[in-house]
């Protein structure tokens, strides 16, 4: 037995001809399990050719289909048609908007890869040659990986970006993603950077920034908990000593 | 607007192999070469995230009674005696080195009580030597290689570039044409040292585990360049995607001891392979499902809309396992169906996978011409790339070891090419013309085909008659379809006419790739009158070493296909029977 149900579905998109938002409604029959994705990728192949948004694993690893679904910003392959029409009669999709917009529900990524970018996230090495053409093993303790795993499961899908209010607000700010990067590298044991990981980010475009609303770790969709790793930045950049610095913050972040 | 850019390397395709093409040839180069990422999505969002199960590779002899010769062994089993010997044993050779750089990059394995890396075991492999971390090793050498990438001032990336063409001068590689998704401008990178790492094309079926974006452009370039493509009958099915979706749901469930239940309840696979039971290689499981199914076996449930299928249990794992070793699969069945593994069992069935056949290339990964000379200039690496390590049927977690070891070997030869000659010519400007005037046609033709309906049709005849088990008649069914769709695609219609992120027309240049590499596969199978690995006859029901102990290689010739056949390279391990 196929259990279908007819959906409404409003794509609020970004017109790029008239510079403006535009929602469209589609109906369409819709089967359970089917995720908003699946919807919209219906629409696209039945409906309407010319709707736009971005997606790939469907399985929610690429970070490809980060889009405001209902108001709350979310994955659009692990939103549930059926269960988002529990308690409302049509889905409203939209594109972020702490993200610049270049068409319908696709944002223009480019400035948060600069902001990943900007922490360096890559692991120091000493040994450089050894990095590169490895021969033996660095050792790490399942305690010590333990330390960073969390924050190394973040896929850069944009959310945390749209659900902060500082980014929404200042664009200096570095934002919840690369932050909690900085931090993934900090505390991996691997990693010979040491403090100047927390030089880098002890400015208010960096971990000070930060005004924890907390918001970024809710939306998280795989439970990277950026609020988590900036106030433990903070907590690192006061314990060893750095705080006093914070008055020439400019000063504090290299260029790149 | 058309944009010219000069690189002295560039790697199409932003999947393990291209990235870590990209490293070695950053790291061979020294800073001296300007090297380009060119990928359709953001560079790290390509498909290779979606591998599970780790990375196959010899860490522990002594602990594991593990060695060498053994992986090459249940490697060229594996394959069904199709794998070119002498590639495996470069494969076996170089995965340990390879596990422990993505150490060095960053990669949170999972570890043992003493700090090194912990392997588990893995389909048709003898012992545990599958490193892993959790059910997300591909993701997390994704993340650890694109991010290892950004310290190389040299190392460009072009993301959401869709490749249209490749330009060839002779046999002479000349550049990638590709259309910039965010403004439809065009660009022309120029070099004359390509890697060609775009991945499989498992998406020519509709229920498959792979990624939307897998649909083999970059084979479809080549193929369309007069370039040979090599075993394209060989289409790995694995043996369990999640329904209705078919997302993946790894092999490592069965290395940790998951069970496939049939419809009473019966460790089914004791009927298939008594020793290796679950952990029989994919092509022998996926068989075996379908024969429960013939035989009245499969299971069906109302809640997941009667789709037949098997059941794999995890529920003895554990919880403390299941979320030390296999929690994104915990997490998807949840999100997906709302179903908990470590209380429910799993509904799977067979689900279109990897794709064993690619570009012709030899065992350092260079391209080779219909005449078997080595293209200059030019590269395949990892699923686009058939250098033969996986032959017929490919097993569980040699393909992570393969996209990064092929990665590397031509990351090293393009770069140290390049160093040696540094000057590229331009090829003629008319050329670029034409190929930007393509893209031109298809935007603004009127025609009356909806390129989605296209790919519905062959999605149905692909699952319907090329899929674990195949017959002549089916397959010639499916043939003259996809000749059909092949003439209505010529028709296509580009509803969407707006020139920023236009995601119809790089759907329809995708679907035009598709049905060419339809065809290849459906060519291949039809001549092949054996059954070996992946490729199962009806008709044939046994492997034939006698007259089909050989690669098929197809190019194209005018509007058909030519094909032919070249030889296994068998260097230690004569073929014989194969049994679990």
């Amino acid at each position: 037995m196929d259990e279908s149900k007819h959906v409404k579905i409003v794509i609020r998109g970004f017109d790029t001809k008239i510079r403006q938002f535009r929602s469209r409604l589609y109906e369409i029959k819709e089967r359970k399990f089917a995720s908003v994705l699946d919807a919209l990728i219906h629409i696209k192949e039945k409906r309407d050719a010319t709707v736009s948004f971005r997606y790939s694993c469907r399985m929610g690893i690429c970070g490809s289909c980060a889009m405001v679904i209902n108001g709350k910003p979310r994955l659009a392959c692990e939103t549930n048609v059926f269960k988002e029409l529990e308690s409302r009669d049509s889905i409203v999709v939209a594109p972020m908007e702490g993200h610049p917009i270049l068409k319908d529900l696709v944002n223009d990524f480019d400035d948060f890869f600069e902001d990943h970018k900007s922490v360096k996230p890559w692991l120091f090495r000493k040994d450089k040659k050894e990095k590169f053409a490895a021969k033996k093993e660095y050792k790490q303790s399942e305690k010590e990986r333990d330390g960073f795993l969390t924050f190394s499961e973040c896929i850069k899908c944009g959310l945390c970006y749209d659900a902060c209010p500082v980014v929404n607000t200042n664009r200096d700010f570095i934002g919840p993603q690369a932050l909690s990067q900085a931090y993934r590298y900090y505390k991996d044991s691997r990693d010979q950077a040491g403090q100047s990981r927390l030089i880098e980010v002890d400015s208010l475009k960096g971990a000070w920034g930060c005004e924890f609303s907390g918001s970024c770790s809710k939306v998280c969709p795989k439970g990277v908990d950026p609020a988590l790793a900036i106030q433990s930045l903070k907590f690192e950049i006061i314990k060893n000593g750095f705080l006093g610095k914070l008055n020439k913050p400019e000063q504090r972040i290299k260029k790149k | 607007m058309m944009e010219v850019l000069k690189y002295d390397v560039v790697v199409l395709g932003s999947g393990l192999a291209g990235m870590r093409a990209a490293l070695e040839a950053a790291r061979a180069s020294k800073g001296r070469l300007r090297i380009a990422v060119i990928s359709k999505l953001h560079a790290m969002r390509s498909h290779s995230v979606a591998a599970e199960g780790g990375i196959s590779g010899v860490l522990y002899p002594k602990k594991n009674k593990d060695n060498e010769r053994l992986h090459a062994f249940d490697t060229i089993k594996g394959s069904d005696y199709l794998a070119d010997q002498d590639a495996v044993q470069l494969l076996v050779k170089n995965a340990p080195n390879e596990i422990k750089l993505f150490d060095h990059l960053g990669v949170p394995w999972n570890r043992l009580d003493d700090a090194r890396i912990g392997q588990r075991p893995f389909g048709g492999m003898s012992v545990p030597r599958t490193a892993f971390a959790a059910d997300k090793t591909g993701f997390f050498m994704m993340s650890a290689l694109y991010d290892t990438l950004l310290e190389f001032s040299n190392v460009d990336f072009f993301h959401e570039h869709l490749a249209t063409a490749m330009i060839m001068n002779k046999n002479d590689f000349k550049g990638i044409f590709t259309m910039d998704m965010a403004t439809r401008d065009t660009v022309f990178f120029s070099s004359g040292n390509g890697i060609i790492a775009t991945g499989g094309f498992a998406r020519i079926y509709q229920f498959t585990t792979t990624s939307y974006s897998s649909t083999g452009d970059g084979i479809a370039l080549a193929y369309n360049a007069g370039l040979p493509l090599k075993d394209m009958e060989f289409v790995q099915f694995h043996p369990t995607a999640l329904i209705p979706s078919g997302i993946l749901i790894t092999e490592a469930a069965r290395g940790e001891g998951a069970y496939l239940l049939n419809a009473k309840g019966e460790r089914f696979m004791k009927k298939y392979a008594a020793s290796k039971m679950e952990l029989a290689p994919r092509d022998i499981v996926s068989r075996a499902i379908y024969s429960e199914f013939a035989a009245g076996m499969g299971v069906t449930d109302s809640r997941f809309g009667d789709i037949e299928h098997v059941q794999l249990d995890l529920r003895h794992i554990g919880d403390r396992d299941i979320d030390e070793k296999l929690p994104m699969i915990k997490e998807i069945s949840i999100k997906q169906l709302g179903i908990d593994p470590s209380k429910e069992p799993l509904p799977v069935r067979p689900a279109a996978h990897f794709t064993m056949g690619g570009i012709h290339v030899g065992i350092d990964g260079n391209v080779l011409s219909v005449s078997g000379k080595k293209v200059s200039g030019l590269w395949a690496a990892g699923e686009c790339g058939c250098v033969s390590v996986h032959g017929a049927n490919r097993l569980g977690s040699n393909s992570l070891s393969q996209c990064v070891i092929w990665g590397k070997i031509t990351g090293e030869k393009a770069a140290k090419r390049a160093l040696a000659r540094s000057k590229t010519t331009l090829p003629l400007v008319g050329r670029l013309y034409d190929e930007e005037g393509k893209i031109n046609i298809l935007l603004t033709k009127n025609g009356s085909e909806s390129p989605y309906e296209i790919r519905r049709e062959l999605w149905a005849a692909m699952e319907r008659d090329v899929n674990v088990y195949r017959n002549n008649a089916g397959l010639r069914r499916a043939l003259k379809t996809v000749h059909e769709l092949k003439e209505r695609f010529k028709d296509v219609s580009v509803e969407d006419k707006s020139k920023v992120y236009n995601t119809n027309l790089r759907d329809t240049v995708e679907i035009g790739n598709m049905i060419g590499l339809a065809e290849t596969v459906i060519t291949g199978a039809i001549n092949r009158k054996e059954s070996r690995g992946a490729h199962a006859m009806h008709e044939y029901p046994s492997r034939d070493d006698k007259n089909f102990l050989k690669h098929s290689i197809m190019y194209k010739k005018k509007e058909g296909i030519t094909l032919e056949y070249v030889k296994v390279k068998i260097t230690n391990w004569k073929p014989e029977a194969r049994h679990y």
